[in-house]
């Protein structure tokens, strides 16, 4: 799961032309293969632990993990802080970033300290209202939109400069990316939205759940021929639904999610509905993945972690997949070094050091 | 979006119906009539450019800074009534439909987002129709209609309550002149 340079820990692995990150995912999508990509249950605590307990289902056979930024609203630990976790351990997330909760200055600067932590996606979100959550009575911000964080983001890396224009010494070489949303109204709209997000940066694309085939398809047909499935990687969005009282409560609380009668017909009508639901969710991948255009899939399964191997496994998508080579990082090396020396317990004379440290000598 | 879904559990919590930030028993009819007439709209404010910008030896004889004040309060209360505007000082109106982003409760200059009702209706506040939805809507039968696939800058802040009729005339003009200057120097 490592993507980082073995010689550089600024630079993780070496860039390949025609490549602005140097993460697994872009690699794996612009060698043509399928790619997976999931979601990391956020925590709701500071132990560092839970993060790594959680990612670890995932080890080897994700091309990337979302770190999501209080989605739907609701107050987790953040994606920052989740994706400084997941890439010490050599995981490679895809941050999160919604503009709902921080204004420019704030993003860029998360922008900055991620390609640093060696986060190589970044993907942007306008992000549900605050009256979403379980905070409703936080202010929105909404300083930029998802199109104009994207290309701000882009800006950075591109021509090495944040908006005001002021020089960056290192821009952040990040694999941009942004949701989609093929099923909320204006439909005629959606696939033109998609073209304004291409032209604002981004370079992959997640979608909401897609649980309606035929309107997928009609949208991916537009996308097609208005000639963007080239120009950007779509990965399309699925999951398991637990009951279909869960599939009718999401429907009508959590914005933006469709869910066609006959799913929650199909449901009701099994014997165990989270099996059903887990073999709707097969049938859908099995679906889109033959849909033109599609590059990938991204798997959403809250609380349902644990399925998410056994649908990717059952569903087959990985077969014919190249084995990923994993490299070590010298920051890694850098920072297990410096460990040791904990580890062997030496003591730190402070009178010494500072005098050192004032002398210039290492 | 790809946000996570919430499991239905005894405790958890239900979004409220409306934002808290909502104006109570405001009606969308002049907004909505605006969108409908996008055409007509945007012949008027074309004429309208026009004589602004055959105004600019007046704007700068009285002096920029000095005209914005009247001008200020006359387009506050023409396009507070038509559009609902929100004076964030760099109109964007003829790339939107006729119908003003600022209203929608994100802000959004580039929308609609992923949470638009199957009615077509708010997400935040949900009687209310999406303004992006209506955007695209009005951008329909306006001629230079599909401005609206043109990626839109973020807000500048700094911009807010100024008038944007005399800042793009200000910009016109200056557009106009420097060609003209080019001219005079090449002479």
């Amino acid at each position: 799961m490592n993507d980082t340079h073995p010689h550089d820990p600024g630079l993780p692995l070496e860039p390949l032309p025609g490549h602005s990150s140097r993460g697994r995912l872009e690699r794996i999508l612009r060698r043509g293969e399928f790619a997976v990509t999931a979601e990391l249950n956020p925590p709701d605590s500071a132990n560092p632990e839970d993060v790594y307990e959680r990612a670890a289902i995932f080890e080897g056979w994700v091309d990337g993990i979302n770190a999501v930024d209080a989605s739907g609203a609701n107050c987790h630990m953040s994606s920052v802080g989740i994706c400084a976790l997941l890439t010490r351990m050599g995981y490679a997330p895809i941050m999160q970033i919604s503009a709902r909760d921080r204004n420019r200055i704030a993003i860029q600067g998360d922008v900055l300290g991620a390609s640093a932590m060696g986060v190589q996606n970044i993907l942007c979100l306008t992000g549900d209202g605050v009256q979403a959550g379980d905070q409703p009575g936080a202010k929105p911000v909404f300083d930029l939109d998802c199109m104009s964080m994207l290309e701000t983001i882009r800006t950075m890396r591109d021509e090495g400069k944040f908006l005001s224009g002021r020089k960056l010494t290192t821009p952040p070489g990040v694999f941009l990316g942004a949701a989609i949303n093929p099923f909320a109204p204006p439909n005629d709209f959606r696939p033109y939205r998609l073209g304004k997000k291409i032209a604002a940066g981004a370079q992959f694309v997640q979608s909401q759940y897609v649980f309606d085939i035929p309107m997928f398809k009609e949208y991916m047909k537009k996308v097609v021929d208005l000639g963007y499935a080239e120009k950007c990687f779509i990965l399309a969005g699925v999951g398991p639904m637990a009951s279909a009282k869960t599939a009718k409560w999401i429907r009508t609380n959590v914005p933006g999610i469709h869910i066609p009668d006959n799913i929650i017909r199909r449901l009701e009508g099994a014997e165990n509905q989270k099996q059903e639901g887990k073999q709707i969710c097969i049938d859908m991948i099995n679906e889109v993945k033959e849909i033109e255009g599609v590059s990938g899939i991204h798997v959403m399964a809250y609380r349902q972690e644990e399925y998410v191997a056994e649908i990717v496994h059952e569903s087959g998508v990985l077969k014919g997949r190249q084995p990923w080579k994993r490299e070590v990082s010298r920051s890694e090396a850098i920072a297990a070094a410096h460990a040791s020396e904990v580890h062997e317990g030496q003591l730190q004379n402070q009178q010494d050091l500072v005098k050192a440290a004032a002398t210039h000598q290492s | 979006m790809a946000e996570a879904a919430k499991k239905p559990t005894g405790t958890a919590y239900q979004p409220a119906g409306v934002s808290p930030s909502r104006r109570a028993g405001r009606s969308y009819t002049i907004r909505l009539w605006s969108v409908r007439h996008s055409r007509f709209l945007e012949i008027i404010y074309n004429l309208f450019a026009d004589l602004f910008l055959k105004l600019h030896p007046f704007w700068k004889a009285v002096g920029y800074s000095r005209a914005e004040k009247p001008v200020k309060f006359i387009e506050r209360n023409v396009k507070g009534l038509l559009f609902d505007c929100r004076m964030c000082g760099q109109c964007a109106l003829s790339s939107t439909g006729m119908s003003c982003p600022m209203n929608c409760p994100k802000q959004l200059r580039n929308g609609p987002c992923g949470g638009v009702r199957a009615n077509g209706n708010c997400e935040v506040e949900p009687d209310m129709p999406c303004v992006w939805v209506q955007a695209w809507k009005g951008s329909r039968n306006m001629e230079k209609g599909d401005a609206i696939l043109n990626v839109q800058k973020p807000v500048d802040q700094s911009l807010r309550e100024t008038s944007a009729w005399l800042r793009v005339t200000a910009l016109a003009a200056k557009a106009k002149e420097a060609p003209a200057q080019d001219k005079g120097a090449a002479k």
